[in-house]
């Protein structure tokens, strides 16, 4: 008998416990109130500020400058992306200072000239956590995991429509169940650690700063 | 870096430990702030005991129809993730895992391993059969790369050098790393941490983590962390290795997500920690990163046995997040490493048990005073008091005793001395002549009560019997009533 | 508290627990005074003696069993029971139904009776809704020591605070880590004498540094933190809350 039919038949031998309901979860986040859309915007932001990511808001025009001067503040000089949409649009707003990097084929071809010579990685949200002031990234195909992770900046941008109350109203009204890419990533601050005496340090091992444009129409936060 | 010494303790050698333990003032300390930090840390992310109780409520809900179901979605999973290209493999014991392990780097060619953080890596002490083996395992997370570092275990299962200051993490990496000088200052030793491990993502073959929640339904994998170590160890090597406990798996996204909202709180004060890293199968065709193969381990090593019974089964349904040793006054006394366990503190005190048996483990169910803090901060409400209770009971059985499930260990605690003492007890307080004699007794002999009572009198003055038992005042009393009444009359 | 107040009864047993008799007996009758001062009439069977706490708490349910057993058939009138001890009326108000789990005729009887249990400080507030704005006394500030299990299993806190609260000249000061245990635990403070005695040492500790005297309603906890003070040679007193609560009904300091 292999393992996995020793284990299986020990449980399957167990004592029967007393009778279990069907966890009622989405009635629980449904008796929670919603937040309107600049409650959204507000908690998000503050929630990101309070855990050291630098946030702008910005309109859809220009999102893309107010990005590429948070870059150039920091002396980025090689700054990796995909080839979304919103990457095209980065890339034509970039300074000549700095300089994009797109990376071919897999990994194993472009792993050390990642980790060792771009400063920093563009990667766009798909939706925006309101309640814990975190970013999903749905990472697989043409957005690399390794893009929000090892350059020491990460820079994200994310649309003020995309954001949610919570991971659980997120997750239903994008249906995330139906579909799961390689890496679905939630970020809410730059890589940190307290592990040395509960004192907190940012840039433990992925980014030590995260920047975030949100793209809003006519609201500031 | 060279096999390091791990201190290998067992839970056997508990109370001499307790004794080194609460003679180090400094030890006491480290602990004691740190216990006050996580403490307050967590009352802050909990404000409204309404909402606090309801998804707590939530949160027990979960686990307990994950572990209703644990065979049935322990197959889901499996088929899920094999779906996804994942490889599944089962171990029943610690070998099992490790020689399971090894193999895959074996035949991988593997010489390199990095390592997310996992208990279960620990518990089946994976870094020290791999290195025995000629296989460098390193650690990357920072409180486990120190503990790595020093020739030390965890002492926290989430904050696993949370018994050092700072001094000593800065002798500590001035002795261990090449080129690091002497600096206490946090940021700067973060970053020494951070510049030995980024080369080391880079060059490792395979990746090892840990798993928080295993979604049956969509084959996913969720990791939660803060540093980024645990995604670089799942994105960059070649191959990703996962290890669980068969407990971990839940039905659907849905269920995990109450969990997601409970551990951080509960853990470490976060509303959210840094990262939630959901992982379903390597790298696809279209995708440019991401381990090419990877792999689960799941093990058993004595969680069935706890599943095994409809009260202990309640042991699984814990989520790993610390709460229950950074509020158990036990544990801010002696701290991690006294127990001589994976899992040190009122989860380990139960889980233990089953890990090792009762034999090894017998000190560990009456080490608590059954305050309760434990049960009363679990996200997922397990009442580990009555377990403790439980396991004192089982620990104390005469052998020979025939029970439906019996546990590894049982009557390990069974001393006729002490058997005849509780017979003696009982016999005297459920008879009424017999206590009336002890009352009589303690209150006539009381100048002659010892001096030296057992353990009470180390830290205490002894008890002496009040002079008239409340029996005896009782009595007294009613008959002055019955007098009064009388000479009414 | 919103829930509907329980019928006030006109008689009430008393449970007055193994440790009350024998180490701290007027405890048990500041009880009762404070009990017939709401009017009542309180009895206490003599046949009465532990409700099985050490032996359930140390692993020893049959033992446990066989006394709690003894105790149940001593209640058999529907009076309430009213336990000066908050472990005590824990143990026997949500432990005692479970002893008996084998035995369905004794543990209709268990539930009948642990359904009357009542600590003390719980019953004057909740039950008798006691009016002690009249008392009096010296000013004096007190700490207060709640039991985890009547903390947590019977809102014993809760209860102190609003009785103490109520009496005019008493200030409460709250000490560190207030919610944590004594290091009590029963049979722990002997098996694991160390650790209780590291705990107990902190706890006298935070209370001497608010209060020369504290207020409990739990004796196990009292004797513990007390006899540990006076083995450092501190000097802080403890006393049980139905005694403090008598004597500044009756203008005592």
């Amino acid at each position: 008998m292999s393992a996995r039919d020793r284990i299986l038949a020990r449980l399957r031998a167990a004592e029967p416990g007393a009778p279990v309901a069907v966890p009622d979860v989405a009635g629980y986040y449904a008796r929670r109130s919603r937040l309107t859309a600049t409650e959204l915007l507000s908690q998000l932001c503050a929630r990101l500020r309070a855990s050291r990511a630098d946030v702008k808001v910005a309109a859809p025009d220009a999102w893309a400058s107010v990005a590429a001067e948070a870059l150039q503040q920091r002396g980025v000089r090689r700054l990796a992306l995909g080839s979304c949409a919103r990457a095209v649009t980065l890339a034509a707003a970039l300074p000549d200072t700095i300089e994009t990097v797109r990376f071919d084929g897999a990994i194993e071809g472009w792993k050390r000239a990642l980790f060792e010579t771009v400063d920093a990685g563009f990667t766009p949200a798909s939706a925006g956590i309101a309640a814990t002031g975190a970013l999903l990234l749905n990472h697989g195909g043409a957005l690399p995991r390794t893009l929000s992770l090892v350059p020491p900046v990460s820079l994200v941008c994310v649309d003020v429509h995309d954001l949610y109350d919570d991971l659980h109203h997120a997750a239903s009204v994008q249906r995330w169940a139906d579909d799961m890419p390689t890496n679905r990533v939630l970020v809410s601050s730059p890589s940190r650690t307290a592990d040395i005496q509960q004192t907190l340090a940012y840039g433990a091992h992925g980014p030590r700063e995260l920047i975030v444009v949100v793209i809003a129409d006519g609201e500031t936060a | 870096m060279s096999a390091q010494p791990l201190h290998f303790v067992s839970p056997a050698q508990f109370r001499g430990r307790v004794s080194e333990a609460l003679a180090d003032d400094g030890l006491r300390d480290n602990f004691r702030s740190a216990m006050n930090f996580l403490r307050d840390k967590r009352a802050s992310q909990f404000p409204d005991p309404v909402e606090t109780e309801a998804l707590r409520d939530l949160g027990e809900a979960v686990r307990k129809h994950a572990l209703a179901h644990l065979p049935a979605l322990l197959e889901k999973l499996e088929a899920n993730l094999q779906a996804r290209g994942v490889e599944v493999h089962w171990a029943d014991t610690p070998d099992e895992a490790c020689a399971l392990i090894h193999r895959i780097a074996t035949e991988a060619g593997a010489q390199r391993v990095i390592k997310g953080k996992s208990m279960v890596s620990e518990e089946v002490e994976l870094n020290h059969y791999l290195e025995a083996r000629g296989i460098d395992c390193l650690e990357s997370d920072m409180g486990e790369y120190i503990v790595q570092l020093a020739g030390e275990r965890p002492s926290h299962i989430v904050m696993p050098a949370i018994h050092k200051t700072k001094q000593d993490i800065a002798r500590l990496f001035e002795q261990k790393i090449p080129g690091a000088g002497y600096t206490e200052d946090v940021d700067a030793l973060i970053h020494t941490g951070r510049q030995v491990l980024r080369e080391r993502f880079m060059q490792a073959d395979i990746g090892i983590s840990g798993v928080n929640f295993a979604i049956a339904e969509t084959g996913t994998l969720w990791l939660v962390e803060n540093e980024g170590n645990g995604r670089l160890s799942t994105t960059v090597p070649d191959i990703h290795i996962a290890m669980m406990g068969i407990e971990k798996v839940v039905d659907t996204l849905e269920h995990a997500l109450p969990l997601a909202s409970l551990l951080p709180r509960s853990a470490t004060g976060q509303a959210a920690t840094t990262y939630f890293n959901l992982i379903t199968g390597p790298r696809r065709p279209g995708d440019q990163d991401g381990p090419r193969r990877m792999h689960l381990v799941l093990l058993d090593n004595g969680r069935s046995q706890a599943y095994a019974d409809a009260q202990l089964r309640a042991t699984l349904q814990c989520i790993r997040c610390g709460a229950c040793m950074n509020h158990c006054p036990v544990y801010a006394r002696v701290g991690g490493h006294a127990y001589g366990t994976t899992y040190p503190g009122p989860i380990g005190q139960i889980l233990s048990p089953h890990l090792l048996g009762l034999e090894a483990s017998r000190d560990l169910p009456t080490a608590s005073s059954l305050c309760g803090a434990c049960a009363e901060v679990c996200p997922v409400r397990i009442p580990i008091p009555s377990l403790l209770m439980r396991l004192r009971t089982e620990a104390n059985r005469a052998p020979g005793a025939r029970t439906a499930q019996p546990l590894a260990g049982q009557g390990a605690s069974f001393s006729l001395g002490q058997k005849l003492v509780w017979r003696f007890w009982s016999g005297i307080y459920a008879r009424t002549g017999p206590y009336r004699l002890l009352r009589w007794a303690a209150t006539r002999l009381r100048r002659w009560a010892p001096r030296r009572q057992m353990g009470w009198t180390q830290h205490r003055t002894p008890l002496v019997p009040a002079a008239r038992s409340l029996h005896d005042l009782m009595k007294a009393r009613r008959m002055a009533v019955s007098d009064r009444d009388v000479k009414k009359m | 508290m919103h829930a509907a107040r329980p019928p006030r009864p006109d008689q009430v047993y008393l449970f007055g627990t193994c440790l009350i008799d024998l180490f701290v007996p007027e405890a048990g009758l500041d009880a009762v005074r404070l009990l017939e001062r709401e009017g009542l009439t309180v009895h206490y069977p003599q046949a009465q003696s532990c409700c099985g706490q050490p032996a359930w708490t140390s692993g020893n349910p049959d033992e446990a069993r066989r006394v709690a057993a003894a105790q149940i058939a001593l209640f058999d009138q529907p009076w309430p029971i009213v336990v000066p001890s908050g472990s005590c009326a824990g143990m026997m108000r949500h432990h005692w139904p479970a002893l008996f789990d084998d035995e369905p005729a004794l543990q209709a009887r268990a539930r009948d009776v642990a359904g009357r249990v009542h600590e003390l400080a719980g019953f004057l507030v909740e039950v008798l809704a006691v009016d002690y704005s009249g008392a009096g006394g010296e000013p004096v500030t007190v700490g207060l020591h709640t039991s985890c299990s009547a903390r947590r299993e019977m809102g014993t806190r809760v209860h102190g605070v609003q009785l103490l609260s109520a009496l005019p000249g008493v200030t409460l000061d709250t000490h560190a880590s207030e919610s944590e245990c004594c290091g009590f635990g029963g049979v722990f403070s002997l098996k694991h004498a160390d650790i209780s005695g590291a705990i107990v040492r902190d706890k006298v500790a935070s209370l001497s540094a608010v209060c020369e005297r504290f207020v409990t309603a739990d004796c196990g906890c009292m004797l513990n933190i007390t006899h540990a003070a006076e083995h450092q040679g501190r000097p802080l007193r403890g006393e049980h809350i139905a005694t403090f609560l008598r004597r500044r009904l009756e203008g005592e300091a």
